[in-house]
């Protein structure tokens, strides 16, 4: 390339007014070995911009990578929610069953209470009973 | 559209894909992940591709507005400050050992541009995208993409000369 003409180039370059083709005549010059000290540094920057086009993406692409750990976490809170009921449920039940239990032990000390109180009764009547029978021993 | 056929549409591309959403998210993980994301959604949306004239233009419309939100993610956590030391490594920069520290420069000084530069010089200088592409990716006006262009260029060859002369004049 001409001298002149390269300086030409890097000055429209600069205002951002090369075409694409000039741009790819700037960089092939400047990554070809171009030897022009003064415009050194666009050797360098046109060795990034050629090294950065080269790199590429190397995983695989996957399309659907997120649904089925969506749809986990759908089943995890459905999981979850039926746990709790059935904890509730049970919970329940067993407080239920202490409930009963409970009652029951009160109704039973009720009714040993009543029962020892009667047999205090009953005791007194007894005693009663002796006592109408030998008084009615005496006056016959 | 069949998975087979979406991607012989959105494969040529891919690495133009990772490669913006590399220069803007810094990270390789990162730009990955979002590669990835990009093109589940892409695929999500396959209905919609055949309305669009340009896929490509679309899908790399999309990439840029997707960093910057990840990016505006990003700062809101400051996570962005793990990353300011961030080294690059086994890339195919890396194998060029002759302009590696250069080149490595042009790196960070391209780092340090304003995103909307970053975004062009990414798209013109590296990917030699059209102009008019490049218009309709990022929806700006010709003259504005030119002189964005013309800055981000004038920036890093004055960057590029300073250091370069550094402790000599």
């Amino acid at each position: 390339m001409e001298f002149v003409d390269l300086e030409k180039i890097v000055k429209k370059y600069e205002n951002g007014a090369t075409s694409l083709q000039e741009e790819i005549t700037l960089r092939n010059y400047f990554t070809g070995g171009a030897d022009v000290p003064y415009l050194q540094e666009y050797e360098y920057l046109f060795h990034y911009f050629a090294k950065a086009k080269e790199e590429t993406y190397t995983k695989n692409i996957q399309l659907n990578p997120k649904t089925s750990k969506i749809k986990n976490l759908k089943w995890f809170s459905v999981a979850a929610a039926i746990l709790v009921l059935f904890s509730l449920f049970i919970g329940k039940k067993q407080q239920d069953a202490a409930v009963v239990k409970e009652q029951y032990a009160h109704v039973v000390k009720t009714l040993e209470t009543l029962s020892s109180n009667l047999k205090k009764g009953e005791q007194a009547v007894a005693t009663l009973y002796t006592y109408k029978y030998t008084i009615n021993k005496i006056l016959k | 559209m069949t998975q087979s056929s979406f991607l012989k549409v959105v494969l040529p591309f891919k690495d133009r894909v990772f490669r913006l959403a590399k220069r803007l998210l810094v990270s390789k993980e990162e730009a990955e992940d979002a590669t990835q994301e990009l093109f589940f959604k892409l695929w999500k949306n396959k209905e919609k591709i055949t309305d669009y004239k340009n896929v490509e233009a679309f899908a790399m419309t999309m990439t840029k507005n997707y960093c910057y939100d990840r990016l505006k993610s990003k700062q809101a956590s400051n996570l962005r400050l793990i990353h300011t030391n961030y080294k690059e490594k086994e890339t195919a920069l890396d194998k060029s050992i002759e302009y590696r520290d250069s080149i490595n420069q042009v790196h960070q000084l391209i780092e340090n541009l304003p995103e909307q530069q970053k975004v062009i010089i990414q798209l013109r200088d590296i990917e030699q995208y059209d102009f008019d592409e490049i218009c309709n990716m990022v929806n700006m006006k010709p003259t504005a993409v030119r002189v964005a262009l013309s800055r981000a260029r004038k920036t890093l060859r004055e960057a590029l000369i300073k250091k370069h002369n550094y402790g000599i004049r």
